[in-house]
């Protein structure tokens, strides 16, 4: 070992191999979402929710699953998809569909959960057959291939007559308002985080991280790539074909036209701010940039001129090392790292 | 460690290199006629090599000689325009690069190809893929076999890294350590998909003399604790000449030698393919 390589070693030997189990590295997050949704569901079922708040609180949902879903394409596997929103809306019209079909037959706690596993699998479904041809494409030929699908995607539905056509599909029948989809909505949440942060901490989330660091090295180490390409397309798909189901059921009207590349656009410019790869960071920024159009809404004019310079603003700090060395020693982790030093020492006084 | 099923007979030694004690032993590597075109360019033709069971072999020739095409053949990352290769018995026509690591060859890069943005266990562990037994759904909800999977996974990924004095650095981001230690985690990635014959492209670029002198006593190491062939691409003549048993000269593409070190660095074709015809001269 040469002299450098030493030093080196010695610097890195304080910072031993963690080997905490994987649950509780993402306790954290897992807190933060419990905060949050407990605090909403306490304002919301106490009645001291403002009407506003309580419109949102699904559409954030919604927009949470979406971002962390993303992210997995984007964060982990490294590739940029434009056509998230072409998936939702696939999950959404026919887990919509058979929640319609079925409102007479089974009460809504068990047609829910039903009509999104349906949505979530055409999805998924849609997932591998765009992902079959597309996959073998890269970069930004793949952002354009998906950008596409998308785009036909919402072409075809509105064309449909099963779907409503333009005029869109009736959801009248199977609307259900905030307090009734809330729980559903934090269980959906908490599986999709859950399932992406173990994902990442596995056999599977380490291979598809491979990939993207380094393809050809991936390839010799035996991983093969297109198989993880289609199953983080079909993962992702899957998350946000539910997520669409539970979308649709807070709406009585849903158009094919809203899920168009601006909304697939909207969820990757969540993943981007929030941090590739990072689910949490997800999660907030999703909550951000949902809450900050309506926050600005005084502004009325100069709303989305104020919500586009706040993003740069955002994004600029975002990309600064300063301000990344600032949140490094303020985070949490930091604070009970020394907390812990501090009393040790207490300890060591003492004796 | 042995995936692979025993190998049908071939007939072999086609072109001996092979140390004695492997004669007994299937060629862990052996190509017959291997050529590859680049458009009108033939970058490699009529490459044929068998490596024994146990060897540790050198592939030498002066700079775009087409060394590392060699390695990209036998590695399927580019499809051989003639010729066969036999691993350990097996054909690897038709098989994708991740295929023909499992049959058993596994490499290591010139340019160092670390995944940069993961720790270094990670890396080990990504090397353990296929060995590590764990569903896609063990793996989203970290239950089903998950924690037993990752504790085997953890202890081997340590193991292999202590042995190449890598296991202070485990938790580490690859991407952050010193030039030798990413050379060495590279040989340990490698050595992690269980291979029958170890390939490496220019280990020891970049190393001063005590580094070098360290790395022939690791590649010993790994050749005796696993029992494994190696083979390697590398300019400094006191690294193969020091633990080669068998090299392979390559110029222009072509082998213009084969033998033991003595008979390579005698061999007046070759001298000429390093120095030039009026240097051969000088030199004889």
């Amino acid at each position: 070992m040469g002299r450098k390589e030493k030093e080196h070693a010695d610097t890195a030997r304080g910072k031993r191999l963690d080997t905490r189990p994987q649950f509780s590295k993402n306790l954290l997050t897992i807190a933060m979402v419990a905060a949050i949704y407990g605090l909403v569901s306490y304002l919301v079922y106490s009645g001291n929710a403002s009407r506003q708040l309580s419109n949102m609180l699904i559409s954030i949902s919604v927009y949470v699953i979406l971002a962390v879903s993303l992210n997995l394409v984007v964060g982990l596997l490294g590739e940029l998809s434009l056509g998230h929103a072409g998936f939702m809306s696939v999950g959404l019209f026919s887990g919509c569909l058979f929640s319609i079909a079925t409102a007479d037959m089974m009460p809504l706690t068990l047609r829910l959960p039903l009509a999104m596993l349906v949505g979530g699998l055409v999805a998924a479904i849609f997932g591998l057959l765009i992902g079959l041809p597309a996959l073998r494409l890269k970069g930004d030929y793949l952002a354009i291939v998906t950008l596409a699908c998308g785009e036909i995607i919402k072409n075809v539905i509105t064309n449909l007559d099963i779907t409503g056509g333009a005029l869109g599909l009736d959801t009248g029948t199977i609307y259900s308002n905030t307090k009734t989809l809330l729980p559903f909505a934090i269980i959906l949440v908490f599986i999709t985080t859950i399932a992406m942060m173990n994902l990442k901490n596995s056999k599977h989330g380490r291979a598809i991280m491979a990939i993207r660091d380094n393809r050809i090295a991936a390839e010799s180490t035996g991983i093969n790539i297109t198989y993880f390409k289609l199953t983080v397309f079909i993962i992702s798909a899957f998350f946000a074909g539910a997520a669409g189901v539970l979308y649709g059921h807070s709406f009585a009207n849903v158009k094919a036209a809203t899920f168009d590349y601006n909304m697939s656009i909207e969820i990757l410019v969540i993943v981007v701010l929030g941090g590739m790869g990072s689910v949490r960071g997800s999660i907030i920024a999703a909550i951000l940039l949902q809450v900050l159009p309506e926050a600005l809404r005084e502004f009325s004019d100069y709303r989305m001129l104020a919500y586009s310079v706040l993003l740069i603003v955002i994004m600029l700090l975002n990309a600064s090392p300063k301000f990344a060395e600032l949140k490094g020693r303020w985070s949490i982790g930091n604070l009970i790292r020394h907390l812990r030093k501090n009393k040790a020492q207490e300890v060591a006084n003492h004796e | 460690m042995s995936k692979i099923p025993a190998s049908p007979l071939v007939p072999y030694p086609s072109k001996a290199m092979i140390p004695e004690r492997d004669l007994d032993a299937v060629p862990v590597l052996e190509t017959h006629h291997l050529g590859i075109d680049f458009g009108g360019l033939t970058a490699v033709d009529d490459f044929s090599l068998t490596v024994g069971k146990t060897e540790i072999a050198g592939l030498i020739g002066p700079n775009g000689a087409g060394k590392t095409t060699v390695f990209n053949l036998l590695t399927n990352v580019y499809q051989p325009t003639r010729g066969s290769i036999m691993i350990n018995g097996f054909s690897s026509a038709g098989k994708s690069t991740a295929q023909v690591n499992r049959l058993g060859i596994a490499r290591t890069f010139q340019n160092i190809r670390l995944f940069s943005n993961m720790s270094v266990i990670d890396n080990v562990k990504v090397g353990m893929h296929n060995s590590t037994k764990e569903s896609l759904l063990a793996a989203l909800t970290h239950t089903f076999g998950y924690g037993k999977a990752e504790k085997i996974a953890n202890e081997r990924a340590l193991e292999l890294l202590d042995f190449l004095g890598l296991a202070d650095l485990a938790s580490a981001t690859s991407g952050s350590l010193p030039y030798g230690a990413q050379r060495r985690l590279e040989i340990v990635r490698a050595l992690a998909t269980n291979p029958r014959i170890l390939l490496l492209d220019e280990p020891a670029a970049g190393m001063n003399p005590s580094e070098t002198m360290e790395l022939m006593e690791n590649i010993r190491n790994i050749r005796d604790t696993f029992g494994i062939a190696i083979m390697l691409i590398e300019h400094d003549m006191s690294l193969v000449m020091g633990i080669c048993e068998g090299i392979c000269v390559l110029n222009y593409g072509k082998i213009i030698a084969k033998g033991t070190p003595d008979d390579i660095r005698s061999n007046p074709t070759v001298i000429e393919a390093y120095l030039g015809k009026r240097g051969a001269k000088k030199e004889c």
